[in-house]
């Protein structure tokens, strides 16, 4: 396990202040897409990419890598911040988002960047490829692991819970599940639409380790984290409860934010919190 | 008799089994076939990985699980998660087979199949079993009569309908080597075994079986044998000798064959165990309107569901049986005379 020393984590915090900034200018330079689940990983995306999970921007597919996987695709503008933000294509192509003739596909789609691991949107399906992903390396005796990032809703999916009994099934411990807990989907408040609680009983009683944190404090998330990923004989959920819209006040916990983007004046003031933000963690020393 | 002289060179240049003598051919279930490519493809390359979903006799992945043991994946009866797992391990270098009942996979699993095996370009292989009403006493649900339409329509898919078991084991093996996401459907029922193990196959290719000039019939699965047939009586009844081409590869499909057939023969029977709407033939129609227009017949279900009963009986009751095959082949004829 990973020490995590208070510079390692200023560091992270400021870098998922980065990713959020990163967010905002693609998103508002797309006219389009998901802001509020994408802020709310900030803080997990930075954590896999920056300490969790084994990964080389100069080599993104290096066979021994761990898998990182985005099931709930619409948000995958955080996924590219973090990734530009580690080194693995430049910033400046952030401004590519969901523009003709972009890597950085509206929903992302692996044969136009192969680092995304999987083509994803359509929900339901991360668990299942990374369950196929995780098999694979228990069969050649490989020591990488395979790391899903889901959403809530998507947990009214069939297919998540084919996946979900099959991981139990061949006990697969190099495989973790993370959930976006931030209750809201485009129709409303999850428990509304589709109540999905118990949710951490429906993963035990399908025969996985459960694991609950605020998924918004980078150290929280990333001792969680570290505790699952030793955990022996069984896969691990980790549900990270998340505030959607994290970062950007006048988002916060609003749930008509999750499938549209600022407006550039909108944007601004977004930039400024998280400038204000910065100068805050930076005072934090 | 010129009939029989470009018959049996083109059935002796393909290797054919004497298929007229119906006492001495062999009948054998397409999928036996699969079942037995697969077992060699497994030996060939220890990627190749078997995914069941709770079917294992029955699409004859039975053979490959005794044989391949530490290959085999069983997952239950969860046909989306066989497209979406399978998919997960092919990005990892795994060439995974999975199998179920056509109407169930690709049938319940169509947007996994889009998105993960094509759009993401993986090297997933579809067994479709228990395909066409010839599945018999399990009547509609179980049978698979669209299956073609919506798999061909899928940029990049491989899709493929070989002729007998024989066949069906060569495919097995020949599409195992090929990478990108392949369809490949067969049959639960018995039927003739036509073509012998010196029968050259090659995916993409066509294959004439019978020569003639009059008319072309362009099919594909078990009903070739029926094609076969009617040819050969449509030649002794009335004179109108057939050329029969095996269209195993719907996808990508043999263009240049399928022309030469329409220029050779000035007309096109196309015959297959599927709606006619937007099947094999569909795909010659489409090839042929833009190159080589054609009066065409179109052998297949007319936009009906099947029903139980025996296999034969469906076959002939759906109108792909040798009369219905003869029928069109008649009216086909007369159009291209003018008549």
């Amino acid at each position: 396990m990973q020490t995590l020393s208070p510079e390692r984590l200023k560091e992270l915090e400021l870098k998922a202040n980065d990713v959020r900034e990163g967010i905002i200018r693609s998103l508002v330079a797309a006219g389009s897409g998901h802001s509020a689940g994408s802020l709310d990983m900030a803080d997990v995306f930075t954590a896999l990419y920056g300490f969790l999970a084994r990964n080389d921007a100069k080599n993104p597919e290096w066979p021994d890598r761990d898998r990182i996987l985005l099931s709930c695709g619409h948000i995958a503008p955080v996924r590219y911040s973090v990734m530009a933000n580690f080194g693995y294509f430049p910033v400046e192509e952030l401004l590519t988002l969901r523009k003709f003739g972009t890597r950085l596909q509206g929903h992302p789609e692996r044969v136009s960047l192969p680092a995304v691991e999987t083509t994803s949107g359509p929900l339901g399906e991360g668990l299942a490829q990374g369950t196929g992903m995780a098999l694979s390396a228990k069969m050649d005796n490989k020591d990488w692991r395979v790391y899903v990032v889901t959403s809530d809703a998507e947990h009214e999916c069939g297919l998540h819970w084919e996946a979900a009994m099959t991981a139990g099934k061949f006990k697969l411990d190099n495989l973790m599940c993370i959930i976006d807990r931030n209750f809201i989907q485009i129709d409303g408040s999850t428990e509304d639409v589709m109540p999905l609680e118990p949710l951490a009983d429906k993963y035990r009683a399908f025969n996985w380790e459960v694991f609950e944190c605020d998924g918004n404090d980078m150290r929280e998330f990333i001792e969680t984290a570290e505790r699952a990923k030793a955990f022996k004989g069984k896969p691990q959920v980790i549900i990270a409860h998340t505030v959607p819209g994290k970062g950007v006040s006048y988002m916060e916990g609003d749930y008509t934010w999750h499938g549209k983007p600022p407006t550039k004046d909108q944007g601004e003031k977004a930039l400024a919190e998280l400038e204000a933000n910065r100068q805050r963690i930076l005072a934090n020393a | 008799m010129p009939s029989t002289d470009t018959k049996n060179a083109a059935a002796t240049a393909m290797h054919l089994a004497e298929y007229l003598d119906a006492a001495a051919l062999k009948q054998v279930p397409t999928r036996n076939g699969f079942g037995e490519g697969l077992i060699e493809a497994g030996n060939r390359n220890k990627n190749v990985l078997a995914i069941c979903a709770d079917l294992a006799e029955s699409t004859r992945m039975e053979g490959f699980k005794n044989a391949h043991p530490d290959q085999y994946i069983e997952i239950g009866v969860a046909e989306q998660m066989l497209v979406a797992m399978a998919g997960g391990l092919a990005s990892t270098g795994k060439i995974p087979w999975i199998a179920s009942y056509a109407m169930f996979n690709p049938g319940r699993s169509w947007e996994q199949v889009r998105t993960i095996m094509a759009l993401n370009e993986t090297n997933v292989k579809i067994a479709g079993a228990h395909a066409g009403v010839s599945v018999g006493p399990d009547g509609a649900t179980h049978q698979a009569i669209e299956d073609i339409a919506i798999m061909r329509v899928i940029p990049h898919m491989l899709v493929c309908v070989p002729c007998d078991s024989i066949q069906t084991k060569k495919a097995t093996i020949a599409l195992s080597e090929k990478f990108g996401p392949t369809y490949l459907r067969f049959a639960r029922e018995k039927s003739a075994v036509i073509t012998t193990d010196e029968t050259p196959f090659e995916f993409g290719k066509a294959q004439i079986f019978r020569d003639g000039g009059d008319v072309a019939i362009v099919a594909c699965g078990i009903l070739v044998y029926n094609a076969l047939v009617a040819a050969d009586e449509l030649a002794r009844e009335d004179g109108i000798e057939c050329r029969v081409v095996n269209n195993h590869t719907i996808k990508p499909m043999d263009e240049p064959a399928i022309v030469a057939a329409a220029r050779d023969c000035g007309a096109v029977v196309t015959v297959e165990e599927h709606q006619v709407h937007a099947g094999m033939g569909s795909r010659v129609a489409e090839i042929l309107a833009e190159t080589h227009p054609v009066p065409m017949q179109f052998v297949g279900v007319h936009d009906r569901f099947g029903q139980s009963g025996d296999p034969s009986e469906l076959i002939e009751y759906y109108g792909m049986g040798v009369s219905a095959i003869k029928e069109a082949v008649r009216k086909v004829h007369r159009r291209k005379a003018g008549a």
